[in-house]
């Protein structure tokens, strides 16, 4: 076990000939850990650079590869307790930033013109009221163009080609309205300015520009955090695997990334450990433990020619396995298919936005055709009466129309990042405020994806240390389990493991044993779950540890707190009824079913959709992956199988439920929001509309509507967050465990 | 109002400068880790170096 993975799969390779290799680091609490990893990192021979950035827990390493392994640096920093695995980029994680990076540019050029405008514009306003002479005013009026002309050119980009893209389509979004309105705010006042009128609009154009691109880099901002602390988290869980070093001799072994895996290559899978890819066993028989893939939670018995799922987990033997290309397994193809089918009716979902935008374009082009009609048929000059008639556009431009949802988005996915929640796609946060019943799957999702023992308390505290200690010997999965739940002990010395049987070792003068009934030499009466439990004896003390699927700490406080909120909910398990049974009597959910095939749940799920119902499915398992893509909302577990996970609308992480509670009760609160925002910015539509049709909006008018309900609805936005503002259903107790959410909490603080 | 003359372009030109500014930050990553930045001033690894 002791030979550095190697990593080289990951190492890049500059002009210079220099390596370089990007890590993720987990245990980052404070500053201090910057000048300790970086001293580490320059201590180690052949280390050029290393730069660690405490913002997205990444470090950046340059070094000389022929003097050090790329797996030494990682043990380096495993030796001074940070754990680190290489982080590959992502493409959709570079494009994000790049979009930021573009916002903001296109905000300062904006920001700066509209400032820059304002000030002649103010000029020209406060003239108005004494005297100004004409040619000042023009004067005023030219700079301003050769200002806003160019700046609009540059700042508007992310809007006209969204606009065009969506026009291609043959679809209206928000920023087809926007486009117009610039563009003839523009036109009009330059034809203004040709012709010495008084009026010119350049400030709004610009204004508006400003106001809806700071709204925009405010929700890329929060988007880009949070897909760099999931992107940090997925790294952090790869996992290396054990490969038969191809060409050398059949005992020769290397530890490698699973990414660098490919197929063909042959893997050894040590009992206890989790397949890393899909493969068909070559050698050995064992029992894997499905529970990820199917929910079923007994051991299924396999041996060479079988097929092994990647994320199951191998029970006592070892196995040998060649790895096939993902996507041939049977299993994965079949869920594949249920997933195209049941997505197709969720892209039918229209945004709030969008469904707003679809109404209101043409209602607000409509308005102003018909008031430069009514003003030309009532005498007006045909100048007259398409200056009008554009003032209409220009005030009806959809400002605060366009922020009042990303801003509430915004604040929305900071809150769910705060809750320990992921967001993959925007419209999730929508439809999750929409909810009225919730459908769990059990394994992995109400119970903690990992068995523990369930009666420690029953237990004497220096026996279970003791047991915990000798487990820590064995790869059996029941000795794996009862490791992980005990406080961490160093491992006995001189044990001895009796493979099948238990481990026993010397302690305090007699001999300690763990393992069957028999290997301890206890008498036990015949019980039903024999497999799932494991003894310990020292001397003549002795105990029956029983280790289970248990539920999450706080599964029936959250499953009580939303069937209070009026939720109605459900359990679809893969798993046995019998299994099923006793943990929906303990939740209290009267309505649950087990055994279900991916099938089944869809159908179920389809059931209760035709009767109305807005279904969010919570799963992790691969047999939930087609359930989730056809429920209206959908959430899973960060230990959900790859598959499932992208079909989720948000990821939870945490040994807790907890966040299923919170992103309801945030959607929900962000849905009113947005409403309420909707409803603001289309009423100052109403008051504002009837003084453009009358002619009377001034370029002053103009500018302080816009930006005064802009103001407005950004503030309402901000009343997701503040003081005394928890979102959550279920209190959240304070934690000492193993619970990476406070630690996440802490970067969007 | 002949004053304008000046005034108006020492606008528009303090603007521009700080327009520049940003682009500049911006294209040399000046945004990247700003948690980092205000630690990593209290480094002394430059001082071992003199010794």
């Amino acid at each position: 076990m002791g030979a550095a993975p190697d990593y080289s799969h990951f190492v890049k390779t500059d002009q210079e000939g220099r390596s370089r290799l990007d890590l993720a680091i987990d245990g980052i609490t404070c500053a201090a850990c910057l000048d300790d990893i970086e001293t580490a990192m320059k201590r180690l021979p052949g280390v050029i650079l290393a730069r660690l950035n405490l913002t997205s827990h990444r470090l950046a390493v340059t070094f000389d590869s022929g003097r050090i392994d790329s797996g030494a640096l990682a043990g380096a920093l495993e030796a001074i307790g940070y754990r680190a695995y290489p982080y590959e980029q992502r493409k959709v994680e570079a494009d994000e930033a790049a979009r930021f990076t573009l916002l903001l540019k296109c905000l300062g050029v904006a920001v700066f013109a509209a400032m820059n405008i304002m000030l002649l514009s103010v000029s020209v306003w406060s003239g108005e009221a004494s005297t100004i002479a004409p040619e000042t005013r023009d004067f005023f009026h030219f700079l301003s163009a050769l200002i806003a002309l160019p700046a609009a050119v540059y700042a508007g980009q992310p809007f006209y080609t969204s606009a065009w893209t969506s026009l291609r389509q043959r679809r209206l979004n928000m920023d087809v309205p926007i486009t117009i309105g610039v563009f003839l705010a523009l036109t009009l006042s330059v034809y203004e300015t040709w012709h010495h009128a008084p009026h010119a609009y350049f400030d709004s154009a610009i204004m508006l520009l400003a106001f809806l691109l700071a709204g925009r880099v405010m929700d890329q901002a929060m988007r880009r955090r949070t897909r760099a602390a999931a992107g940090n988290l997925a790294a952090l869980k790869g996992e290396n695997a054990l490969r038969f070093e191809p060409g050398a001799g059949p005992e020769k072994l290397e530890l490698v990334p699973v990414a660098a895996l490919a197929a063909g290559d042959r893997v050894l899978v040590r009992a206890g450990e989790r397949i890393p890819a899909d493969g068909e066993i070559e050698q050995g028989s064992s029992a894997l433990d499905e529970s990820a893939i199917t929910g079923e939670t007994a051991g299924k018995p396999v041996g060479a020619g079988d097929m092994a799922y990647a994320g199951s987990v191998n029970g006592e033997g070892a196995l040998t396995l060649r790895v096939t290309a993902a996507g041939h397994a049977a299993l994965i193809d079949e869920a594949a298919r249920l997933i195209e089918a049941a997505s197709a009716a969720r892209s039918r979902y229209m945004r709030l936005s969008d469904r707003v935008s679809r109404l209101y374009a043409p209602a607000v082009h409509l308005t102003a055709l018909a008031t430069g009609l009514v003003w030309l048929a009532l005498g007006a000059s045909a100048h007259d009466a398409l200056v009008i008639a554009i003032s209409v556009l220009i005030i009806t431009c959809p400002c605060a129309l366009a922020l009042a949802v990303p801003t509430v988005q915004a604040m929305a996915s900071g809150a769910f990042f705060r809750a320990g929640l992921f967001l993959n796609d925007a419209t999730g946060l929508e439809k999750l405020g929409e909810i009225d019943t919730v459908v769990f799957d059990k394994t992995g999702t109400l119970t903690l994806p990992e068995p523990r023992v369930v009666n420690a308390h029953e237990i004497a505290p220096d026996l279970l240390a003791l047991a915990a200690r000798l487990a820590r010997s064995s790869r059996h999965p029941l000795a794996l389990a009862l490791a992980r739940s005990a406080p961490s002990n160093a491992p006995l010395p001189d044990a001895r493991e009796t493979p099948g049987q238990g481990v026993a070792a010397p302690y305090e003068g007699g001999e300690a044993r763990l393992g069957s009934a028999s290997f301890c030499g206890v008498e036990t009466g015949a019980s039903a779950d024999e497999a799932s439990a494991i003894f310990i004896r020292h001397g003549e003390s002795w105990a029956k540890l029983a280790i289970r699927q248990t539920l999450r700490p706080d599964a029936a406080q959250v499953v009580a707190a939303l069937r209070n909120k009026k939720f109605r909910i459900y359990i679809l398990s893969g798993d046995r009824p019998q299994a099923v049974a006793p943990i929906a009597e303990f939740l209290g959910v009267e309505d649950w079913r087990g055994g279900q095939k991916p099938a089944d749940k869809i159908a179920f799920i389809e059931e209760l959709k035709e009767r109305g119902a807005h279904v969010l499915m919570v799963g992790d398992g691969l047999n939930d992956a087609p359930a989730l893509a056809a429920a209206y909302a959908s959430l899973s577990p960060i230990d959900a199988v790859h598959l499932t996970q992208t079909q989720a609308d948000a990821v939870f992480l945490g040994e807790r439920l907890a966040p299923v509670a919170s992103a309801l009760a945030i959607a929900r609160k962000a849905r009113a929001l947005m409403r309420q925002n909707l409803t603001f910015a289309i009423g100052y539509n109403v008051v504002a509309v009837p003084v453009a049709m009358a002619g009377h909006a001034s370029p002053l008018f103009a500018a302080l509507a816009m930006s005064g309900s802009s103001i407005l609805v950004t503030l309402n936005a901000l009343r997701l967050r503040g003081p005394g503002k928890s979102v959550t259903l279920a209190p959240r107790q304070a934690s000492g465990e193993a619970d990476s959410a406070p630690r996440f909490s802490r970067l969007a603080s | 109002m002949n004053v304008l003359v000046f005034l108006i372009p020492a606008a528009l030109a303090l603007g521009l400068l700080a327009l520049y500014g940003l682009f500049w930050s911006l294209k040399r990553n000046q945004y990247e880790d700003l948690e980092g930045a205000a630690y990593r001033v209290l480094q002394d690894d430059d001082i071992e170096q003199k010794k």
